[in-house]
């Protein structure tokens, strides 16, 4: 990044000498520093986790969640700044009431990405307004068409996705997630999987205080999206933490 | 005089991802006095330090009713403030309207979120330069919530804002279990010495600096009265104070004194830009 | 919930340009002219009476599912009792076509609140609210919706009963009917509830099926197949298309 500072990273509506658009890269920063986030489609749904990182005891549980609903069969969950979230998840919900007021069904999950991509990409073009400081992953599940997830980064860009992964420890999420069989596994599976790569990528040195938020989208909640019942989060849950104190147990063995 | 080339407008993304602006804004919040907020399990309780800009004049509101479920706190703009509590007035009336019942204190403040966000993502708007403490009641109890310049909001089990508000934060976190069971009346006074720990030694509490206001279970939001503050004044009045000023400056950062009340006068930005 | 621009909203950075998702508008499809125009002067197909009433412990309200076009019996499947949620049922008369509209307003309001998931759920009476805001809104406007609609609920327990019509004229009782059976079948509730003020759901919905047959025979724009909505302490429920059982042996001695 030689072009740091030179002047030419001031705007979103301004090149680089080399061509590139470093406030969408500065936006991207932000949504580095924030947790983790993680979608997992499998065969039957979407799963999706979210370290939540609590920064003082005074906050309520519970608080600021990260995962929302958009519309009875789209879930959200979100890294980065979660004010700028909000907005999107506005400017989503909107979409997808606009599209039933206008088709009488609710959205594909195709159409809805390619609206709030639009929206996002809108704010890399003007020096007036300042690229959006969060990445977005959407999921929904639909008898007919099956389960289908897509996330869209700062600069409006967006993919289809078997497993993603951002924020903070997106790395080595990724590097998790990469080891599963994603298409032949069921939901119920997956969230304990969401749960067990929450809790491994979480840096206790850091952040001390987290909470897991886990939600899905699935053939079991008959294409709802909601948040896990509190029984298979809690199962999750504590597996996930079995499943750290076996890997830190074989840590010291190695050694 | 910059900091750096990358704080000059809200729209300007630093190379680390940061916002400076909406950070600076921020800032501004600390430069009020401290204010409190706290809640058993029937009743939110909002207690202000009040401050007056000269010997002659009143000390500057702090407390603002929005509904009769509902009252704020302030601190930093106090302009900046009267602009979000009218939002905020229009918006419970409009659901009343409406709809017959009282808006969800939940959705007030979302509401609210989503309004501060557009001032930090625009070339032609600054963030609101205040905090607030917002004390409600609907049917899924009493609520605490802290909003920011910088758009986000918190439920709080308690939160303290504001001039030297750490020294209170330190107070509410380690009193935080006593308070969803405790009375009314000790949950004022928790409120209160919580308050008091956020003054430097020479100064006290009294009648004419401190604001309190409340809401429960079946009462509207309600301000005191002078008399009213002077009896709970009164019960704490002759217990040890914590620590000294000696002890508390450290524990609290550098910018948070920038309010303090015996700082001199030119410390505060007094240009059209009041901060209570 | 998402009309967005009020007084205190900030005017939008783009003009001219189309809004996001809302590329698809055509131009040139604006309906109000500047040489004033027409306002719609009659219902077009239409739904005929509502007849609803509380019991002890619930609401029950029930309509026929004819759709008249003047006097011709045109649409033989047109619902119109609705389960808004767990909390609140609605039946409406008058224009089928401004009930379908108003019916979709509702149900997206229903899905906007299920989405912040935010333990509340609206309740008859503000609904009730609502509508008479929304009827007279239009009213006032000189473009009402041509409609009847009777609101019943629990209000946190309690059985709620109100009608709005066309001008915004709101009332609640014990005992609702709108269009002819406000003559036909109002009295023979009123006497029955006088008689019994608090009966019993199967008290009532013998009586409302005893209303629907009078308004059978007497009723030149009724049908003789009804739905019925209960609301009660186990939630609500839609019955039917009942059919009424006719027999026409008394017709010979009518002249």
């Amino acid at each position: 990044m030689s072009s740091i500072g030179t002047g030419y990273d001031l705007s979103a509506s301004q090149f680089s000498p080399d061509g590139r658009v470093f406030q969408v890269e500065y936006a991207m920063k932000a949504v580095e520093n924030s947790g983790t986030a993680i979608g997992l489609r499998g065969k039957d749904g979407v799963v999706f986790g979210v370290e939540k990182i609590v920064t003082s005891k005074l906050y309520e549980p519970g608080a600021n969640k990260r995962i929302f609903n958009i519309d009875k069969h789209v879930g959200m969950s979100v890294a980065g700044l979660i004010a700028d979230a909000r907005q999107l998840v506005d400017i989503a919900r909107r979409e997808s009431a606009n599209y039933r007021s206008q088709y009488g069904v609710s959205i594909p999950l195709n159409y809805l990405n390619d609206r709030v991509s639009m929206y996002m990409h809108a704010h890399t073009l003007y020096s007036a307004v300042r690229p959006f400081g969060c990445s977005i992953i959407m999921g929904s599940f639909d008898p007919q068409e099956g389960p289908n997830m897509f996330m869209i980064d700062p600069s409006g860009v967006s993919y289809g996705f078997h497993g993603c992964a951002t924020g903070k420890a997106k790395q080595s999420a990724k590097t998790e997630i990469e080891k599963l069989k994603l298409s032949t596994m069921t939901c119920k599976e997956l969230v304990k999987e969401a749960a067990r790569i929450i809790y491994l990528v979480h840096d206790e040195l850091k952040d001390k205080n987290f909470e897991m938020e886990l939600s899905w989208v699935c053939e079991e909640t008959k294409g709802k999206h909601e948040r896990v019942p509190e029984s298979l989060y809690l199962e999750a849950e504590k597996s996930a933490k079995q499943a750290m104190e076996a890997e830190s147990d074989s840590d010291t063995e190695d050694m | 005089m910059f900091r750096n080339q990358y704080d000059s407008d809200v729209t300007v993304w630093s190379p680390q991802g940061r916002l400076h602006q909406v950070e600076y804004a921020m800032e501004a919040v600390k430069l009020g006095s401290a204010t409190v907020g706290l809640k058993n399990k029937t009743h939110a309780v909002i207690i202000a330090l009040k401050r007056a800009s000269s010997e002659l004049s009143a000390h500057q509101k702090k407390v603002i009713p929005i509904d009769s479920h509902i009252g704020i706190t302030i601190s930093g703009l106090t302009a900046d403030a009267r602009i979000l509590s009218r939002y905020m007035r229009t918006e419970c009336l409009n659901y009343k309207y409406s709809h017959d019942s009282p808006l969800p204190v939940s959705r007030l403040i979302s509401q609210l979120g989503n309004k501060m966000q557009t001032c930090t993502q625009r070339y032609d708007r600054r963030p609101y330069g205040v905090g607030l403490l917002v004390a409600g009641y609907d049917e899924l109890g009493p609520h605490i919530y802290q909003t920011c310049p910088s758009a986000n909001f918190f439920d709080c089990k308690a939160m303290s804002i504001g001039a030297r508000s750490q020294s209170a934060r330190t107070y509410l976190e380690k009193k935080l279990e006593e308070f969803p069971n405790c009375g009314f009346e000790d949950l004022i006074k928790h409120g209160l010495r919580a308050l008091r720990d956020t003054l430097p030694n020479e100064v006290d509490l009294n009648t004419k600096n401190v604001s309190i206001g409340y809401v429960g279970k079946d009462v509207i939001f309600k301000i005191l009265n002078e008399n009213e503050i002077a009896s709970y004044l009164n019960m704490i009045e002759g217990e040890e104070r914590r620590g000294t000023a000696a002890e508390a400056a450290p524990a609290a950062p550098i910018r948070e004194d920038a309010g303090d009340e015996s700082a001199p006068k030119e410390a505060i930005p007094t240009v059209a830009m009041d901060t209570e | 919930m998402y009309n967005g621009v009020d007084q205190f909203t900030a005017k939008p950075f783009w003009h001219n340009g189309p809004a996001p998702g809302a590329i698809y508008n055509f131009p040139g499809t604006k309906t109000h002219g500047t040489n004033g125009s027409q306002r719609s002067q009659t219902p077009i197909t239409t739904a005929t009476s509502i007849v609803a009433m509380k019991f002890n412990g619930g609401v029950i309200i029930a309509g026929d599912i004819l759709g008249s076009y003047g006097s011709l019996a045109r649409f033989r499947n047109c619902p119109r009792v609705l389960k808004v949620n767990d909390n609140i049922i609605l039946g409406a008369g008058g224009d089928y076509g401004d009930y379908q509209y108003v019916k979709d307003v509702i149900e997206q309001k229903i899905v906007d609140e299920e989405c912040l998931d935010d333990g509340f759920k609206i309740k008859p009476k503000s609904m009730y609210c609502w509508l008479t805001r929304v009827m007279y809104n239009r009213r006032s406007k000189f473009d009402p919706f041509w409609n009847t609609f009777v609101v019943g609920g629990l209000q946190d327990g309690v059985p709620f009963l109100g009608s709005v019509d066309k001008l915004g004229t709101a009332f609640e009782d014990n005992a609702i009917c709108t269009g002819y059976g406000a003559y036909m079948a109002l009295p023979i509730l009123r006497s029955a509830l006088e008689a019994n003020p608090s009966p019993t759901e199967e008290e009532a919905r013998a009586l409302i099926h005893k209303c629907m047959e009078v308004l059978f025979y007497r009723d030149a724009r009724s049908f003789p197949k009804y739905q019925v909505a209960v609301i009660n302490k186990d939630g609500t429920d839609i019955q039917g298309p009942l059919e009424i059982q006719q027999n026409w042996n008394l017709a010979h001695m009518i002249n």
